[in-house]
């Protein structure tokens, strides 16, 4: 393995108790890069992230994440190698408030953010702060996700549908934010729907068919690949 | 006065025994049905303790909970972590069959007739209040109630660990992809309630006869007293537990036919009106 591999994902295979919704996929992400995953609903994108933290059912097959194995892990142990998770409904904790909430996951590794850098990266979740979580609006919900994960020294991000249901003056912020973050050297998985919104940031996408991936497409290779991308996503 | 104090001594052991009915029923989705059995359990080794090592009250009150705590997490460990996928049924039935046996064994050994427990030297005698005789004892049983309580509802609701502890109760999945090894939380959980039991149990073994069946006599009490305080609610269980032993010693003055049953009728009726209890959530 190269040592700008980050994550790399070899024959997965996941279930949800019977059903099996992973067939074999095939990824790499290397450190500092961002790349997304496209697909229709149901392709098996989310089910990926999940599987990668160890929280779908049985799993098979290899996942590396900066150069440990970690198929047969325990969700804590994996997330404590570095792996921030953001999870589509965004898992804000009701019984927290909302800077409880940013305190909440502990401290991985060094290299996180300070709250006051988060906190100017994110003005509105400092005028929050002492609001109870599920109080605050979507978007300040999903900043506060996105916030909660930089913070711990995770390195590698997994985001999930980040823009769905958002304004899109919002979509932009979270955007912006997207490449401040790549600037500093995270390295990113973007589940996303929205094709306009992932192409501009993604260094590589994947698209995710049936539990697999069926494509693999190269920033430059975009406006190549545009009939191809029509056919799957539709867009 | 002396019923409303005897009411707020019993309000103690209502509180400390469904707060840990309440942190349990809040982490692990199980209803404890053996907390009887490890109020008793509490009591017993208070008892053992001073017929077989010469271990006094104060040693007591530290040890037995102690040993009822590590009794919990193995209990925990090689039972009920395989139901928690599981209806809440099957963490009831587990634990109601837990506490007959343990209140089997403990009736095979030493009968059900109670054994006497007396009360430390240093807590003997009263104060004289001029309107009231209160005894030493009964005023130390609500103090440390109070204190033990006050100190989980602060550990709970103001402490980080207590914040990971309400997050793993909300979310325990994502909480565990935060990185954070929940099934040890939940595994000290039951511990740490199983211990309340105990030290409710030693707190009580110099009130009451020390007995296999004390547990099983309080329990239902203190399950009606969950209910009305609303699951899983800390506040709720501690206020509620306090609020109904006073309710039952006021009952106990004016017409006593019914005190056993008031905690019941007020059950009966917070349902009609809260089904989710005083301070519990609506789902």
């Amino acid at each position: 393995m190269s040592a700008a591999e980050y994550l790399r994902i070899t024959g997965l295979h996941a279930f949800y108790g019977e059903s099996h919704i992973l067939h074999g996929m095939d990824l790499v992400v290397n450190r500092g890069e961002c790349v997304s995953l496209l697909g229709r609903n149901g392709a098996g994108r989310t089910t990926t992230l999940r599987a990668i933290l160890g929280l779908t059912g049985s799993r098979t097959g290899s996942i590396m994440v900066n150069g440990r194995e970690t198929i047969a892990m325990a969700t804590h142990r994996i997330a404590r190698l570095g792996v921030g998770y953001c999870p589509e409904e965004r898992g804000i904790y009701a019984s927290l408030s909302c800077e409880e909430n940013l305190l909440m996951p502990p401290q991985l590794g060094s290299g996180g953010m300070s709250l006051e850098e988060i906190y100017a990266m994110f003005p509105n979740l400092f005028e929050r702060r002492h609001s109870q979580g599920t109080r605050l609006s979507g978007g300040e919900q999903q900043m506060l996700a996105m916030a909660r994960i930089l913070r711990s020294g995770a390195r590698l991000l997994l985001l999930d549908e980040i823009s769905e249901g958002l304004a899109p003056v919002i979509v932009q912020t979270l955007g912006e934010i997207i490449l401040q973050l790549k600037e500093k050297g995270f390295t990113i998985v973007l589940v996303e729907q929205n094709f306009r919104f992932a192409a501009p940031l993604a260094d590589r996408m994947y698209i995710v068919e049936h539990g697999q991936i069926a494509q693999e497409i190269a920033q430059g290779e975009i406006h190549a690949k545009k009939e191809l991308l029509q056919e799957y996503l539709g867009v | 006065m002396g019923q409303l104090m005897l009411g707020l001594v019993n309000g103690s052991f209502y509180a400390v025994l469904s707060l840990g009915l309440a942190v349990i029923f809040g982490m692990l989705n199980i209803i404890n049905f053996a907390h009887g059995a490890l109020y008793m359990m509490g009591a017993f080794l208070a008892w053992m303790g001073l017929e077989y090592l010469g271990i006094g009250y104060w040693q007591a009150l530290v040890l037995a909970p102690l040993t009822v705590g590590v009794f919990g997490i193995v209990i925990e460990r090689t039972m009920l972590q395989w139901l928690y996928k599981l209806d809440h049924l099957y963490g009831l039935l587990l634990t109601f069959g837990l506490a007959l046996v343990i209140e089997g064994l403990f009736t095979n050994g030493y009968g059900v007739s109670g054994q006497p427990y007396s009360i430390p030297a240093e807590l003997s005698g009263g104060f004289n209040l001029g309107f009231m005789f209160l005894p030493h004892y009964r005023g130390w049983v609500i103090l440390a109630s109070l204190a033990v309580c006050f100190g989980t509802w602060f550990g709970i609701e103001k402490t980080r660990l207590g914040a990971y502890l309400r997050a793993a109760t909300e979310n325990p999945k994502l909480t565990q992809a935060f990185g954070i090894n929940v099934p040890l939380m939940v595994m000290l959980t039951y511990g740490f309630g199983a211990a309340l039991a105990g030290f409710a149990g030693v707190l009580a073994a110099p009130v009451i006869q020390v007995s296999p069946l004390m547990g099983s006599h309080l329990i239902i009490t203190v399950f009606a007293v969950v209910v009305i305080g609303g699951m899983g609610s800390i506040l709720g269980s501690i206020l509620t537990g306090l609020g109904l032993g006073v309710i039952e010693g006021i009952t106990n003055l004016l017409y006593p036919a019914a005190s056993a049953t008031v905690v019941f009728v007020i059950m009966a009726i917070v349902l009609l009106v809260r089904p989710a209890g005083l301070f519990g959530k609506e789902q």
